[in-house]
């Protein structure tokens, strides 16, 4: 809940992490973590660490999920107990629900489901640490999972939340500034379609705000697009080493 | 897990294109214009069992909103304010594309919007609720019910949840030997500033508020927002499988202000 006993903001203009109101954590992106999945994703922005996983276009069980024009996507978000301070139940919330279905909203824009009908494609996100911004950096992770797995993509989903504290709009918000700050707004873009997928919103933002939160978030989707797709290169090029240095 | 829909509705090609071709004129199908809501007719203190209750319609659309309430724990992180709850449940009365059952995602994306929207802009001053704080307070429960669905049931459910709030009596209390006791007589529920949940759909190039039913199926995307007296927002939230352009969010924020003004003026007094 909203406090304002909590100082976000230092006098000399820097946030409780010593960032900058328009700085984004460090983040890093491994393309292919997992072995078993058809493509996979290790996401760290900050002291946020989630895994993402893809699997398909595969049959679809149960058979009547199945669409006849395109690909069925699936989407569980999932928070481990141990990745919160206090433990987290590891049933099903009502948080869990809704993000699995704006998460998978944000990233079907960006699938050519038409060309897959009746297969599913199965996307899971699992948070193993959590620290402001799961639902961001899991579209960030889960997009390059996508692409991992070999599936056509009009384009990668990036994704970064803005927030706002003593009256400032903050890049990124870490868990404390989430917790007590002024408002959080989430957003994902497509960066070569300039399209927002993904756009929530809690606290009070002036219109004007809202324009400023997503120039804010645009620069910083651009940066973590460049991420994503170092990340995807990086795994074909150390293929590339194993193939030649084998031969 | 989530997952895309299968076909609950569909709608005839013929008719989908008509949709498309009038609002590329600048025309909809029912007549109204781009930025023309539906009628809305609130009707308030319709469940005398409940503390306060409205059956809110726009257009053909329905929804009941009824307020309950009791004394409780607190949250444990704000254990000097009352709790907010909300409920919607989307029952097969409402259309028969709605299976009974425990709440799918879509029950619980429409409570979580509602919920937010309200407590982002402080429409119940929870902060007043607290009469013995980390111990006791009060807890205001919001169910809503949609019994018809025509289109656009997050603005009616956040109407309808307004409009029950702001007719909401609750027993006055005094705290006696560490215990509350309500007392006979009633007051009003603290109020502070209200939001109206403007949703604006997308198809193609064009940006429509209040969509219709027909109109939902064919939509690229909506956003709903959530719009206080003074022009700022409470809530946002983006739902369907398209996007919107920077530039077009910010046409879409202006346009839910400029209609939110409207309805703002059906709420109860």
């Amino acid at each position: 809940m909203r406090s304002n006993n909590v100082v976000l903001i230092n006098e000399e203009g820097l946030r409780v992490d010593g960032r900058r109101p328009n700085e984004m954590r460090p983040f890093k992106i491994i393309a292919g973590y997992l072995s078993n999945a058809d493509g996979s994703a290790y996401i760290e922005l900050g002291r946020n660490k989630i895994v993402a996983a893809v699997y398909g276009p595969r049959e679809v069980h149960p058979k009547y999920l199945a669409l006849p024009h395109r690909a069925t996507v699936r989407c569980r978000y999932s928070m481990a107990p141990f990745s919160v301070e206090e433990r987290k139940s590891p049933g099903r919330s009502r948080r869990e629900i809704e993000l699995s279905k704006v998460i998978r909203e944000a990233l079907e824009p960006a699938i050519f489901v038409e060309e897959y009908p009746r297969t599913v494609i199965d996307i899971f996100i699992q948070v193993l640490e959590a620290d402001g911004g799961t639902r961001t950096a899991s579209i960030t992770a889960a997009s390059v999972a996508l692409a991992d797995a070999g599936i056509p993509m009009r384009d990668l989903v990036a994704a970064i939340a803005v927030g706002k504290a003593s009256d400032t709009l903050l890049l990124d918000l870490n868990g404390i500034e989430d917790q007590y700050g002024d408002g959080d707004m989430p957003i994902a873009i497509m960066p070569r379609y300039n399209l927002v997928t993904l756009f929530q919103a809690d606290g009070i933002f002036a219109p004007e705000e809202i324009e400023e939160a997503l120039k804010m978030a645009r620069e910083a989707i651009y940066k973590l697009y460049e991420g994503q797709k170092e990340a995807l290169k990086r795994k074909y090029l150390k293929i590339r080493e194993e193939v030649l240095s084998s031969e | 897990m989530s997952s895309t829909k299968p076909f609950g509705d569909i709608l005839s090609t013929i008719k989908r294109e008509s949709i498309v071709t009038l609002l590329r004129k600048g025309e909809r199908i029912d007549g109204r214009g781009l930025h023309e809501y539906r009628k809305i007719e609130i009707e308030t203190n319709v469940i005398s069992k409940a503390e306060g209750s409205a059956l809110v319609k726009i257009g053909d659309t329905k929804v009941i909103a009824g307020v309950k309430t009791e004394i409780g724990k607190p949250f444990p992180d704000t254990p000097d304010m009352g709790v907010q709850i909300v409920n919607a449940e989307l029952i097969p009365i409402a259309s028969p594309f709605f299976e009974p059952g425990p709440p799918g995602e879509d029950d619980i994306e429409l409570s979580r919007v509602i919920d937010r929207g309200l407590r982002s802009s402080e429409a119940i001053k929870l902060n007043e609720l607290a009469p013995i704080p980390g111990e006791k307070v009060w807890i205001i429960y919001i169910d809503i019910y949609p019994l018809d669905h025509y289109g656009n049931l997050v603005d009616a459910s956040g109407l309808a949840a307004v409009s029950a709030l702001l007719t909401t009596k609750i027993k006055n209390w005094k705290v006696e030997d560490g215990d509350v006791v309500l007392l006979d007589e009633e007051k009003p529920l603290p109020i502070g500033e209200v939001p109206v949940f403007v949703t604006v759909g997308k198809i193609g190039d064009t940006l429509i508020v209040d969509p219709s039913y027909e109109e939902e199926l064919i939509l690229d995307a909506k956003i709903t927002l959530a719009v206080t007296s003074d022009d700022k927002i409470s809530g946002i939230q983006k739902s369907g499988l398209g996007g919107f352009t920077p530039e077009v969010v910010k046409n879409a924020v202006s346009l839910a202000i400029n209609v939110a003004d409207q309805v703002r003026k059906k709420l109860p007094t």
